[in-house]
């Protein structure tokens, strides 16, 4: 089985490295600090087996495991049991090892990962991340939870592959979803889409040069066939 | 609280007798701890104390693979008191790196 280790601690990806070469099954592809790599790989290679830490920064194994259409097998490792029931909801989740893993544990996760089909092809579709707008408010789906943003503070929020980075005055959230479906849920007064892949919030422009915008301390390009609009939207003296 | 010793007895079967492999591994381990307790004493020190959580809860694998059960036992305690806004437990897990650095001093 080709497989890849996503953790973000260097000590665990080598644990489990070790681990895997006294399985001759098992061929180790790559291995990757955190998730947003892994997907990148995953798009272009075909993996059977995944070990995936839960609790990384930014970007969590379940947030992992939402974006993928197709997920191969897929064998927790975490410091963390009480996620055991949680990841039990997920087809492709064959086994949930907690740390320090100990060779017979591993190569019995590994014997069922063995014995398993391959998860079903017609998985749950990611959902819409980009849940529902009311009022001020605009619902982001992040590891199961929707998170409540109030859409004034948002300032920016960038296209980046299958994913957006939502910027606003507090934090910033990277939520799978695209740039047209947030900018259905914001209010065409308040945001602009500047570039293919910028949307910006015209009340938080601090200066306008050329072909770009500075918000907060972000530089935006400002596509040709977009200027004359944000032009209109100033209130030029 | 009664200091545990680290040990290295995890490693070593995990090494199956593979010097090259338990090098290599303490190497990771040496380069690694120093910055995740620099991290933590930083956010600690500083009142972040969900970022000091997370910190934590990276330091508790290393706790548990130097043989700390005891330890590890304090150290997720303190995990989830910092997840509530209290550092209780705070001096009894310094005490624990220290223990570690220490350890890891010597090999």
């Amino acid at each position: 089985m080709n497989c890849i280790i996503i953790d973000d601690e260097a000590t665990a990806r080598a644990i489990i490295s070790q681990l895997c070469s006294n399985v001759s099954s098992l061929n180790i592809l790559e291995e990757f600090p955190n998730a947003m790599q892994a997907i990148k790989f995953l798009n272009q290679n075909e993996v059977d087996l995944i070990f995936l830490d839960i609790h990384m920064p930014d970007f969590t194994g379940f947030d992992f495991i939402e974006t993928l259409k197709n997920p191969p097998k897929i064998i927790l490792t975490t410091s963390d049991p009480q996620f055991a029931i949680q990841a039990f909801e997920y087809d492709c989740i064959i086994d949930y090892l907690v740390k320090p893993i100990v060779q017979d544990r591993f190569d019995k996760a590994i014997q069922k990962a063995e014995s398993s089909e391959a998860p079903s092809k017609t998985i749950k579709e990611p959902k819409n991340a980009v849940e529902t707008a009311s009022g001020n408010d605009l619902y982001i789906n992040i590891d199961r939870r929707l998170i409540k943003i109030d859409i004034p503070t948002i300032y920016l929020i960038e296209a980046k592959g299958d994913y957006i980075n939502v910027k606003t005055e507090d934090k910033n959230y990277t939520v799978h979803s695209t740039l047209k479906k947030i900018e259905d849920k914001l209010p065409n007064d308040l945001f602009l889409k500047v570039h293919r892949s910028f949307i910006i919030n015209v009340q938080k422009i601090i200066d306008i040069e050329d072909n770009s915008v500075l918000i907060k301390k972000d530089v935006i390009p400002v596509s040709r066939s977009n200027r004359p609009e944000l032009m209109k939207r100033l209130n030029l003296l | 609280m009664i200091q545990e010793i680290p040990n290295l007895n995890y490693i070593e079967q995990l090494s199956g007798g593979d010097l090259t492999f338990q090098d290599k591994l303490i190497g990771i381990i040496k380069t690694e701890f120093p910055e995740e307790k620099a991290i933590y004493l930083n956010n600690i020190e500083s009142s972040k104390f969900k970022e000091a959580s997370e910190n934590v809860h990276k330091l508790k694998h290393k706790i548990s693979i130097l043989g700390l059960e005891k330890s590890y036992e304090v150290a997720a305690n303190f995990e989830n008191n910092l997840l509530e806004n209290s550092a209780e437990g705070k001096e009894d897990f310094e005490n624990i790196l220290k223990s570690i650095t220490n350890f890891l001093a010597t090999l």
